[in-house]
């Protein structure tokens, strides 16, 4: 035990027994997939649910390369506005249908990660965080000047008649929900499965010691470019998701570096290289903002920012491993006793 | 184009890039004897900035007056910052460093948000007002001083380095940690006398800076990007690097400025930063 603390371990907590997990996730699963029910006339909470899933999903695509590869990257928040922008570019310009639209963001996203990827992966710690920030300020900047995309107004996306062919719904948002949840689902059992498989194997041992990989012939920068690609992939979707539920979208709601910056928070806080760390950073710091915002209404006063901050400063000075360490270490000494 | 015009271009992006050489030097400094990069450092500028507008609009302090205040609480700050959070992350793995700067960075905007709202706030009538005209050129006299200041600086923070016995502790520091501790240099109380330079360096910087340009809660974060730029191609670590680095970076965004929109005059100057990175990692100065 002692030798392996070190490694960031896997999944959440230890298995007790697969057929108590299993009754627990059934529950679990009832639970989120009737919720919308009892929650019918409380947009409120039916929206910060739906935000909830969006970040949590958008927390697990920046875990895998920044938990699970090791690269810190403070410029995600690029990939999610350019799938926002490309399936509603599509969409106000072609009239593409959004759910194509989607597939286009993903791969559009997923290039541009690999773009940004092969020469930003030849830097180390800091010299690539700062890449990440200015890569994605400068993007920043050009959408704001650019006319084609509306420049610094934005785009409206075209009002169609609601329903799940058109990726629209107007006056029932249940249905963001639902999307919104198995988002959520089928990326978290992705991770889950990749923790598992060779991929993941390599990344980990990437972030730990690249010498090391490299020298048992993994090319780093290889399983680096696809954890890259599956991570803006990812967040291409969520982009388009966002475009769709708000339906309009420009350069600050979606390119602003504070979306960058709470990707990467929501991991880091519940928990960088673990499944369950981003899914508790959310539903944690989200619920602070969404609160927030009724308790203190001073718009645009960024109280959850202030609570954000301070939450990351301690986290890194007394748990560096965000709230699944504490978790951890709490359940070991329960084990102990 | 004139001539004229030309060479006040040129003048006025020489003026600038002594104040981004300024603010790079504190990140320098940080970085060199520690190896931390400090992410927060743009909003070490917001708040010197922030101080030296209300003591001009409060206390109806100059700028120029209430500089070696700012200086001082800046120094302060930055030693505080130290022994109160960076000495528990120092040490242990990079991202604890990287997220601890991070937190204080996200902090120290939204607190500056939430305390003194998204207002920009401007000096407008301080000893600095007014201009030179020399020639058909025009000289802003809050940029002139601004340069000047940077200069003094920038020279007097070099002879402490390179000149005195607590300077030749702080580079015994950044070569050689373990041989430093050796020689009975307490490395703790260097590490906390380079925050505090740096966030000197930064309160002066961002004291003058408050003479010409707006203050706004985001306002570090426009000027430490073209930090990270101007330490990047000065080369990690590097003092003198920084300032011959922030004159070209300084001479290259009014430049730029000709040519593509205002608000996308960064653009070129991040582009260089990729450039010089990828293909000389070391900077233009740098040792590694």
């Amino acid at each position: 035990m002692n030798q392996t603390s070190r490694a960031i371990p896997v999944a959440g907590l230890r298995p007790t027994s697969s057929m108590g997990h299993a009754v627990a996730f059934a529950v679990l699963a009832a639970i989120l997939l009737l919720l919308p029910l009892a929650l019918g006339g409380r947009p409120f909470e039916l929206r910060l649910l739906t935000i909830i899933f969006l970040y949590a999903t958008m927390g697990q695509a920046w875990n895998i390369l920044g938990g699970y590869a090791g690269q810190t990257s403070l410029g995600h928040g690029l990939f999610f506005g350019l799938g926002a922008y490309t399936s509603t570019v599509a969409a106000v310009t072609f009239g593409l249908n959004p759910w194509l639209g989607a597939v286009l963001a993903v791969l559009v996203s997923g290039a541009a990660g690999w773009l940004i990827g092969l020469p930003c992966f030849r830097l180390r710690s800091h010299y690539f965080v700062i890449a990440t920030l200015i890569v994605a300020e400068s993007v920043h900047l050009l959408f704001s000047e650019w006319s084609f995309v509306g420049a610094a107004i934005g785009l409206e996306l075209p009002i169609r008649p609601a329903g799940w062919l058109n990726f629209e719904f107007h006056r029932n948002k249940v249905p963001y929900y639902y999307i919104a949840l198995a988002m959520l689902t089928s990326v978290t059992l992705f991770v889950v499965w990749m923790e598992r498989s060779k991929i993941g194997h390599v990344l980990k041992a990437i972030r730990d010691d690249e010498d090391a990989a490299r020298s048992l012939g993994f090319s780093p920068l290889r399983f680096k470019l696809i954890a890259m690609v599956i991570s803006a992939g990812i967040l291409g979707f969520c982009g388009t998701f966002y475009a769709q539920y708000v339906l309009l979208i420009d350069p600050p709601s979606v390119l602003s570096p504070s979306i960058s910056v709470v990707i990467a928070l929501i991991a880091i806080f519940g928990g960088i290289g673990t499944v369950a760390g981003p899914i508790i950073g959310s539903v944690v710091l989200v619920t602070i903002s969404e609160y927030s915002r009724i308790y203190f209404s001073g718009g645009g006063r960024n109280l959850d920012l202030l609570i954000y901050g301070a939450l990351i400063m301690l986290v890194a000075a007394y748990c560096p491993g965000g709230i699944m360490s504490l978790v951890r270490r709490v359940y070991a000494r329960n084990r102990k006793a | 184009m004139t001539v004229e015009l030309l060479i006040q271009l040129l003048v006025s992006g020489l003026g600038m890039g002594f104040i981004f050489a300024l603010i790079a030097i504190g990140l320098a400094l940080i970085y060199g004897v520690m190896g931390v990069v400090n992410f927060a450092h743009g909003e070490f500028l917001m708040l010197s900035m922030y101080a030296t507008y209300f003591a001009f609009a409060l206390g109806g302090l100059d700028p120029l007056v209430s500089l070696p205040f700012v200086a001082l609480a800046m120094f302060g700050f930055g030693v505080a910052v130290y022994y109160l959070l960076m000495r528990k992350v120092i040490g242990g793995a990079t991202h604890a460093e990287i997220f601890a700067t991070f937190g204080l960075m996200v902090f120290m905007q939204a607190a500056a948000q939430f305390l003194f709202g998204a207002d920009y706030f401007s000096i407008d009538h301080s000893l600095l007002s007014g201009s030179w005209r020399v020639g058909g050129i025009t000289l802003p006299m809050p940029q002139i001083a601004a340069a000047a200041g940077a200069l003094i600086c920038t020279a007097g923070l070099y002879a402490l380095v390179f000149r005195t016995e607590l300077g030749r502790a702080l580079r015994a520091v950044s070569q050689d940690r373990v041989a430093a501790l050796t020689m009975g240099i307490d490395a703790d109380r260097i590490n906390a006398l380079s925050w505090g330079l740096a966030s000197a360096c930064v309160g002066v910087a961002g004291s003058l800076l408050a003479n010409f340009y707006y203050v706004f809660p985001r306002v570090g974060a426009v000027f430490v990007l073209i930090a990270y730029v101007t330490v990047a191609l000065g080369g990690f670590g590097s003092m003198s690097g920084a300032l011959v680095a922030g004159v070209i970076i300084g001479v290259l965004q009014v430049i730029s400025g000709l040519f593509v929109a205002s608000t996308l005059k960064f653009v070129p100057v991040y582009v260089l930063y990729l450039a010089v990175v990828l293909l000389r990692p070391r900077g233009l100065l740098g040792r590694l």
